[in-house]
């Protein structure tokens, strides 16, 4: 089964290649039909791959589950070889099975939501390119690889947001995503040469992931302010992984990142691309366990973005904007999780985020597609009855991410909240921010279910009567990701229900552990019930003070709205970072460049073109002297010639007795000439 | 005595190459030229009588070579004539000032 892996790879390259070349062909010839059975059917078959390859991973001895696939080998790198070759092992197969199978359900739904765009093959090669990508990074078994899949899913994201690239604004959110990114990317740059520096005298690859695992001996030496280098090694990385997971400070692209079609945004903005960060820091885990600082530093940037999206999020009208700072905060939590440490839980947070954030925006999706377009929550409300489908399953997606008891996302946040708390690295201060995030996610979640589902309809007259429950291409993704999300939680219950801790125990042979840490948390197993005992009430919290202020008292907000004008003001503006950006960075880099481009005006074009007109003036020169002495002297001689020929030629008069009296003449001058010269020697 | 055969000579040549100059009739020029030829042979036959030997050319020799010029005379006649007679008619003059063709 492994050797069959690289297919679940390059099954979606295959097909993205075909639809970009004869894509519109077939969409003329078959229609849809064509498009969908190279598009669909090419991330259907690697999803079975991957459920087969998950069942051969589980099938193995625990120990011997990483199985390490070479392919062919790349390049050489200073004596090192580095092969293309696919890292098979419980973190990627987990991994692969979600990224497939949420790519799957979204590609079916986006048959069904892309349905009459004009650019229905460009979309499905673009996400099958997507798919590609993101399989390479799961799988890469070498950092260099992984870079690879990493830059590919920044580069679909950037096709896939400016997909409407004809509205300005949509293009410029993609162009924003792709530069953000890229400052990130730096940082996974730097990492990358720092590591490559770091065993430039050893015969360790440190690219290749096992090879850097069994040696980590370079990386423990002290580096930069006496800390060891695997701590600015890992610091690069996760530099990368604020761009590419939307972290503080370099987030600001995702909500932006909007401006694509919603399936996108569940899949590559909510499922899976955003993720990626957080699946690096399991990946690298090993590393990052040397590194207590940069997980201190992950945490704490975890833990804030969670509460500073959450807070953002209180008050957005446009409800994929709430579903993005929604997202922000998620990985926020995501990072906090990994910054203390507990990486399974991150990770499993990781799949059931996937699994309810992905069913929040295909249901957003299927309502933006009933309202025909319309985003503004001001303008919706009573949707319940004409779409109970995509109510339903929102309602059960917006449960399990508000951490109601029982469902998926009540078991991944109270795994990260017990962690933050009793971890070696955590502490009071991160699980009270975490355990205020929830309360904020379980009410402005229900904030977006109360105004969009329930309550008296808002909508204009105009769109209310055409509002229609999507088609069956839509809501069955929904049901099914509903269902994941509800009962995702089973991958991994708590070992306290004396069940077993199922991902926990399938990854531990690959994910490293922070020394003392399940010691620590295995000492503090008596706050565990207690701790779910307070999440849960958190999350009822939030929900009932979400059905307080929007449907029983609706004037409640306005009134909060009122009172605390300058805190509703900073909010909605979104604390203004934007603008700070804008003033902060965009500005003075415009400003410099249109200064630089004004030296380059005046210095360098100045100096071009004066040693362009100093050249010509002296060509000029020289020209005029070639045209008169050089040419002068050459028609001179013509015009000598000229004139003499025509002398000449008048005693060529064609008379006979002419040229006989020029030779009598001749001969007398010769004779006297002699006489002359005879009589005077003598 | 050789100066007045000479002299003669002189005259004649003189006499030939004017009139082959001035005459403006082919056949005008053509009798100068006999002159030419034969005051030629006259100062030929006036050496070869009051010169000759000389070294061990034989005595005859002047003789000889104005019997070769009469008949090179002969023989250029026949030619020029000839010529005059295809000038004749290919310009229907043989006057020598209206044939410039060459000219041209």
């Amino acid at each position: 089964m492994a050797h069959l892996a690289w297919l679940i790879v390059l099954l979606p390259l295959f097909s993205s290649a075909c639809l970009a070349g004869f894509g519109k062909g077939l969409y003329r010839r078959f229609g849809k039909k064509g498009v969908d059975v190279l598009g669909v059917g090419s991330i259907g078959t690697s999803f079975l791959l991957a459920t087969c390859l998950l069942a051969y991973v589980l099938s193995l001895d625990p120990d011997k589950r990483s199985i390490p696939s070479a392919l062919w080998s790349w390049f050489p790198l200073e004596g090192k070889m580095l092969d293309i070759s696919l890292l098979i092992d419980p973190l990627s197969a987990a991994m692969a099975l979600m990224v497939a199978g949420v790519g799957f359900l979204i590609h079916v739904y986006s048959t069904g939501y892309m349905d009459k765009d004009p650019g229905y093959p460009r979309y499905f090669s673009y996400t099958n390119l997507f798919m590609f990508a993101m399989l390479t990074l799961v799988f890469a078994d070498n950092l260099v690889l992984f870079f690879l899949g990493w830059e590919g899913v920044g580069l679909c994201s950037y096709l896939l947001i400016g997909f409407w690239f004809n509205d300005i604004e949509k293009a410029r959110a993609g162009m924003k995503a792709f530069i953000v990114n890229r400052i990130g990317d730096l940082g996974f740059l730097l990492g990358l040469y720092l590591l490559f520096w770091l065993y430039a005298s050893s015969t360790t690859m440190p690219f290749a992931m096992p090879e850097l695992r069994a040696d980590l001996s370079p990386l423990l030496g002290i580096g930069f302010f006496g800390q060891n280098w695997a701590t600015w090694v890992t610091l690069c990385f996760f530099i990368g992984a604020t761009g590419k997971s939307a972290q503080i400070p370099l987030y600001v692209w995702l909500p932006d990142a909007m401006a694509g079609p919603t399936p996108v945004s569940a899949l590559i903005h909510a499922a899976t691309m955003v993720t990626a960060g957080v699946y690096m820091i399991a990946r690298l885990s090993f590393v990052f366990v040397h590194a207590p600082f940069t997980l201190g530093v992950v945490a704490t940037i975890g833990a804030t973005t969670a509460l500073f999206a959450a807070t953002i999020g209180l008050c957005q009208k446009d409800i994929k904007k709430v579903l993005a700072y929604s997202t922000v905060s998620q990985l926020g939590y995501m990072f906090l999780a990994m910054g203390v440490g507990a990486f399974v839980s991150g990770f499993f947070h990781l799949l059931t985020h996937a699994f309810f954030k992905a069913c929040l925006f295909l249901g957003a999706g299927s309502v933006i597609h009933g309202m025909h377009g319309e985003q503004n929550m001001d303008l919706m409300g009573g949707l319940r009855k004409k779409m109970p489908v995509t109510c339903a399953t929102f309602v059960l997606a917006a449960l399990a991410i508000s951490g109601f008891p029982f469902f998926s996302g009540f078991f991944s946040k109270d795994e990260i909240l017990f962690a933050s708390l009793s971890s070696p690295l955590g502490g009071p201060v991160l699980w009270a921010v975490g355990l205020f995030t929830a309360l904020l996610t379980a009410f402005y979640m229900f904030r977006l279910v109360f105004l969009t589902f329930f309550g008296e309809s808002r909508t204009p007259d105009a769109i209310k009567g055409h509002i229609h429950e999507s088609p069956a291409s839509m809501t069955v993704p929904l049901v099914v990701l509903s269902m994941l999300s509800v009962f995702g939680g089973v991958l991994n219950l708590p070992e306290l229900f004396f069940l077993p801790g199922g991902l926990a125990r399938f990854l531990r042979p690959v994910v490293a552990e922070f020394p003392g840490f399940s010691h620590a948390l295995h000492e503090s197993s008596y706050l565990e019930i207690p701790l779910m005992g307070v999440s849960s009430g958190v999350a009822l919290l939030g929900i009932a003070l979400a059905y307080v202020c929007y449907l029983r008292a609706p004037g409640l907000p306005y009134l909060f709205g009122y009172f605390l004008r300058p805190v509703y003001n900073l909010l909605w503006n979104k604390y203004y970072v934007d603008e700070i950006y804008e003033a902060a960075f965009i500005k003075p880099l415009l400003q410099t460049s249109r200064f630089s481009a004004k030296a380059d005006l005046v210095v360098i074009d100045g100096a071009v073109n004066g040693s362009a007109l100093l050249t010509r003036e002296t060509s000029r020169i020289a020209g005029l002297y070639d045209l008169w002495l050089v040419d002068g002297l050459v028609n001179a001689t013509a015009e000598g010639t000229l004139r003499l020929g025509r002398w000449l030629r008048s005693f060529q008069t064609g008379a006979i007795q002419n040229y006989l009296s020029y030779v009598v003449g001749g001969a007398l001058l010769v004779f006297w000439l002699l006489w002359a010269l005879v009589n005077r020697t003598v | 005595m050789l100066e007045q055969y000479l002299l003669v000579s002189v005259v004649l040549f003189v006499l030939g190459v004017f009139g082959t100059i001035s005459r403006r009739n082919a056949v005008g020029m053509l009798i100068g030229i006999e002159l030419v030829l034969n005051a030629a042979s006259l100062s030929f036959v006036a050496f070869g009588r009051y010169i000759l030997p000389f070294g061990d050319s034989p005595k005859e020799a002047g003789q000889v070579v104005s019997v070769f010029i009469i008949i090179l005379a002969a023989c250029e006649a026949v030619v020029a004539l000839t010529i005059v007679y295809a000038l004749y008619r290919l310009y229907r003059t043989i006057d020598v000032d209206k044939v410039h063709m060459l000219r041209q």
